[in-house]
């Protein structure tokens, strides 16, 4: 990088003195228009922002477009694109070896929802610290545009063929099972999927967001109900979604009858401006009833469906060390002598 | 009758023989989930404080409760501790099996029974023994829920008193059985007394079959092979360890934990270490791939089924070059059935495990003590040749109980392997994930969270460079996967060498490995002392195959490849590497009906293919 130019006026910089750039991965070689580019995006923004160093973060991901995409930012933090489906077990893995990693993995529709359903859901029961984000279109893009598990009753395939099985809403299911922050938000709504993200970063817990992001070669098209055009028409935020890093400080006082203010783990805040004024998103029951209510009217509801700040993460529950253990030393991980010499006195 | 097809009853092949003092098999037959577990623990124990060398072989349905089940113990004065074919005492205590049981003894043989079965009349060519099990039990345990808990630590006594067995030993070795669990404790061994009282005063010692005093146990252990493991990677340092319940191998693990919460918790009372019972064994070895890939000892244990669905991760690990350590306990087949048999069947889906072009690393523990040291083997070699290694365990080695040296400290350092961290990077610059900078084709890595700028790479699978950017080109493909395998080429002089037992005339080998070895050890001796034929010997222990066994099968004129499996793996993959000039001296033993391989079966077969 030219560091000679003095002239030139210095870029600007997060709270860690680093620059977007830094936050910006490989050139995309996924399709123009692919919401799955505007999802990344919003990623190196809403990191930049937070000012995460880039070192601490993995980018895990399974197979399918979605899951390519962890390439096209962050080069600075570690990928691994793993098995179809399988995405979970690494991450897991992952953490419970460095439980100081920052992990966001990327998932699909199809790499969640039908292969990946068994890890997925037991994912959420865990409630691993982690940032979870399915980028659904519908659709298989890379094996040229079959179902998935989440495309809607009625949706229409290039092809002509029509979808007749029910979808699988992932956000009720997470939920459910036990994820702590779950939204739904649309990867053409830069605002709301910003704030979201943000919140996902300081969220302590597994932070579940399904992105609707629109296949624009295999499932754009009239009849579709995963395309730009159905979704903008179709999209029914819950709230206008802000966030408040903890770092901030909060300027604008705000109406608790139209605002929801969560406080997050880190002392963030995810600030909820109500649109529908009954809807509380502490309140699990409360959040699969109107899912349930969007799916019959055919609304594509988003924002924050779901949030529990204070639940113990799967890492707590395990008491394991403070310090990674992937790096702890010998004289920690071997026990001693004398400690095998009473072993072998147990089995005289 | 439905338990015929359960038995473990095979026709004798013994000559008949006289009786000798410390050299029998004796066998109790129970029903399943009736504990007669801590009976036949009991037994084997008293026997073994007193000197005499003993092994214990459980044969189990797969079944919680009510299906028959079979101990068998060995004492040998020789210290053979392989399976015996033949049962020289019997204690019958379950009815369903009990006349089959009878039927399957050799002339001369003994058999105690419950009173009520009334098998004295079966056979002329036996001794009996009936003992009246309700009677004496109504005197020694008065609360009737616990009578059945107690009713076989009875024939303990009986058998003790018959066999000649030190009352003060057996007495020490149920309060081991018990430990704390004081009043249960004095409960069986009143109960024991019971039954040695009774045999004193009311049974006639009529068979040959006695146990006296050796020296030959001294400071030796008893250990099934998954407590061993578990005790092995505890001291490996293992820190991940992640599974899903499968029998033969879930008693590893949870040993494993056992071990783990009494000595790895630290001063703060945190734990070093993570253990998770996964969803399946995809999330399982998912989980392994991704505690390794951040830098921890990760491991999983498994079995067939369990292998089997790990193929598609397993496969990855290779390509991406991220250890893992996987235990294999080996058993038969898929599905229900034989589950809680023993083999050697996973010798080829293991070294090949995936799609594509995939090798792995594979030990072969012959020993519980061999399943602790190679615990420390297998993540050596995992982290530096980064990549997956199984250790091929049995049910045979897993879950029975094996008299053993007392297992050693593990003197060297635990090797971590090639992984940068930001100082070396502070260094150099920059590094290329999956470049052969040293000659070996080991790479240099460095785990995530490591704080430089150039620290990270992009793990993917088959298609990358030697920078672990997205390639398809030809040429970044073949030479990713000629130092792939040059790299398993390094493998071959740093995996566990064979152990060779040969005195450089015979010209016939025996080549064997893992459980196998224990029978051979015995067949051996048949073979020299009964048809006067000198064998040379080698363990295999791991693949890839050292020099070594390729020189020792070019010396011999025929090889005899022992394998406890239908298709003659382990002579197949020898078939794979040896040269061509060299197939035709192999030819196979094969043992694969579910029961530990035995001396006579061997000793039998070579002496029919040498034409004897």
């Amino acid at each position: 990088m030219a560091t000679t130019a003095t002239s030139t006026p210095q870029p600007k910089t997060n709270r860690i003195g680093l620059t977007v750039i830094d936050y910006r991965g490989g050139k995309s070689t996924l399709c123009a228009g692919c919401g799955h580019n505007a999802i990344s995006e919003r990623i190196i923004d809403a990191m930049y922002e937070m000012g995460v160093p880039p070192e601490r973060v993995i980018k895990p991901s399974g197979i399918g477009c979605s899951s390519k995409s962890p390439a096209y930012f962050m080069s600075r933090s570690h990928s691994f694109n793993a098995v179809h489906g399988r995405m979970p077990s690494v991450t897991t893995g992952a953490l419970l070896a460095n439980r100081n990693l920052i992990a966001l993995g990327v998932s699909g529709d199809g790499d969640t929802a039908s292969i990946g359903i068994g890890q997925f859901v037991h994912l959420m029961r865990r409630n691993l610290p982690m940032i979870y984000i399915i980028e659904d279109n519908g659709v298989y893009g890379l094996t040229k545009g079959q179902f998935s598990a989440t495309a809607d009753i009625g949706s229409k395939l290039k092809s002509g063929v029509i979808n007749d099985l029910p979808p699988i809403d992932t956000c009720s299911l997470a939920i459910m099972l036990g994820a702590t922050y779950v939204g739904r938000s649309f990867s053409g709504d830069k605002k709301q999927l910003l704030a979201m993200l943000k919140a996902a970063i300081a969220h302590n817990g597994t932070a579940m967001l399904d992105v609707i992001s629109p296949c624009v070669t295999f499932n754009d098209h009239e009849g579709s109900t995963k395309s730009y055009k159905f979704t903008k028409d179709h999209d029914e935020p819950l709230q206008e979604v802000s966030f408040v890093p903890a770092f901030e400080e909060i300027s604008v006082e705000y109406d608790a009858g139209t605002t929801v203010d969560v406080t997050m783990h880190d002392g963030s805040r995810l600030r909820m401006r109500k649109i529908e004024e009954e809807y509380d998103p502490t309140n699990k029951a409360e959040a699969l009833k109107r899912l349930a209510e969007a799916h019959d009217k055919g609304e594509v509801l988003t924002g924050v469906f779901y949030l529990n700040p204070k639940a113990p993460t799967f890492l707590e529950l395990l008491n394991i060390a403070d310090d990674p253990l992937a790096t702890l030393p010998e004289s920690v991980v071997r026990p001693s002598r004398e400690v095998l010499a009473e072993c072998m006195e147990e089995l005289r | 009758m439905a338990t015929t097809e359960i038995g473990p009853h095979e026709l004798s092949s013994r000559p008949e023989r006289k009786p000798v003092v410390n050299d029998f098999s004796l066998q109790v037959a129970t029903v399943n989930g009736s504990g007669s577990q801590s009976a036949n623990t009991v037994l084997l124990r008293t026997i073994f404080q007193m000197g005499v060398p003993i092994s214990g072989k459980n044969l189990f349905p797969s079944n919680i409760a009510g299906l028959p089940t079979w101990y068998t113990i060995r004492a040998s004065k020789d210290g053979y501790i392989a399976r015996r074919k033949e049962i020289d005492f019997l204690v019958a205590m379950n009815p369903e099996t009990a006349q089959e049981d009878v039927m399957s003894l050799t002339p001369g043989a003994a058999a105690l029974y419950d009173e009520p079965l009334n098998l004295g009349s079966l056979r002329q060519d036996l001794t009996f023994y009936s003992v009246p099990f309700d009677k004496l039990l109504t005197q020694v345990c008065p609360e009737a829920k616990l009578r059945k808990l107690v009713k076989n630590m009875i024939y303990v006594g009986v058998v003790a008193q018959l066999l000649n067995l030190d009352p003060v030993e057996m007495e020490k070795a149920i309060r081991k059985q018990f430990g704390r669990k004081v009043k249960a404790a004095d409960l069986n061994v009143g109960a024991a007394k019971a039954g040695y009282d009774y045999a004193a005063s009311s049974l006639t010692k009529a068979d040959p079959f006695t146990i006296e005093r050796m020296d030959k146990t001294r400071g030796q252990i008893i250990v099934d092979g998954n407590s061993a493991a578990a005790l092995g990677c505890m001291f490996a340092g293992v820190t991940v360890v992640t599974w899903y319940p499968i029998t033969p191998s879930s008693s590893l693990v949870e040993t494993l934990i056992d071990y783990m919460k009494q000595y790895r918790i630290g001063k703060d009372g945190k734990a070093t270490f993570a253990i998770v019972q996964a969803e399946d064994e995809l999330a399982a070895i998912g989980m392994v791939l991704g505690a390794a890939w951040a830098g921890a000892r990760s491991m999983t244990s498994t079995s067939g089924p369990g292998i089997s669905l790990m193929a598609e991760f397993t496969g990855l690990g290779y390509y991406v070059e991220v250890p893992a350590v996987i235990w294999d306990i080996q058993r038969v087949g898929p599905s229900t059935g034989m589950p809680t048999r023993t083999a050697q069947g996973d010798v080829l889906s293991t070294a090949f495990l995936s799609h594509g072009d995939t090798r792995h690393i594979l030990l072969f523990p012959a020993s519980v003590h061999e399943c602790f040291s190679m615990a420390g083997d297998a993540f050596d070699l995992a982290e530096q040749f980064q990549t997956p290694v199984f250790v091929l365990s049995d049910l045979d080695l897993g879950m029975n109980n094996w008299m053993s040296e007392p297992f050693q400290y593990p003197e060297k350092p635990i090797r971590r392997g090639k992984v940068l961290s930001k100082q070396d990077l502070d260094r150099l610059g920059s590094f290329a994930r999956y470049k052969d900078v040293d000659g070996d084709g080991i790479a240099y890595r460095t785990l995530p969270g490591t704080d430089h700028p150039a620290a990270a790479y992009f793990t993917r699978g088959s298609g990358h460079n030697e920078k672990a950017q997205y390639s398809e080109r030809p040429d970044d493909y073949v030479n990713n996967m000629e130092r792939l395998n040059h790299k398993f080429q390094t493998a071959r002089s740093h995996v566990p060498k064979p152990e060779i037992v040969q005195n450089g005339k015979s010209k016939v080998g025996i080549l064997a490995y893992g459980t196998s070895h224990w029978a051979l050890v015995e067949g051996r001796d048949q073979l020299r002392q009964e048809y006067g034929v000198e064998t040379d010997y080698l363990r295999i222990r791991a693949f890839p195959f050292n020099r070594d066994v390729h020189e020792f099968v070019a010396s011999h004129d025929r090889l005899y490849v022992i394998d406890q499996n239908r298709d003659a793996q382990m002579m197949a993959l020898l078939k794979l590497d040896l040269d061509a000039a060299q197939l035709t001296k192999l030819r196979s033993v094969l043992h694969y009906n579910g029961l530990p391989i035995d001396a006579r079966s061997i000793t039998d077969e070579i002496v029919s293919q040498e034409g004897r």
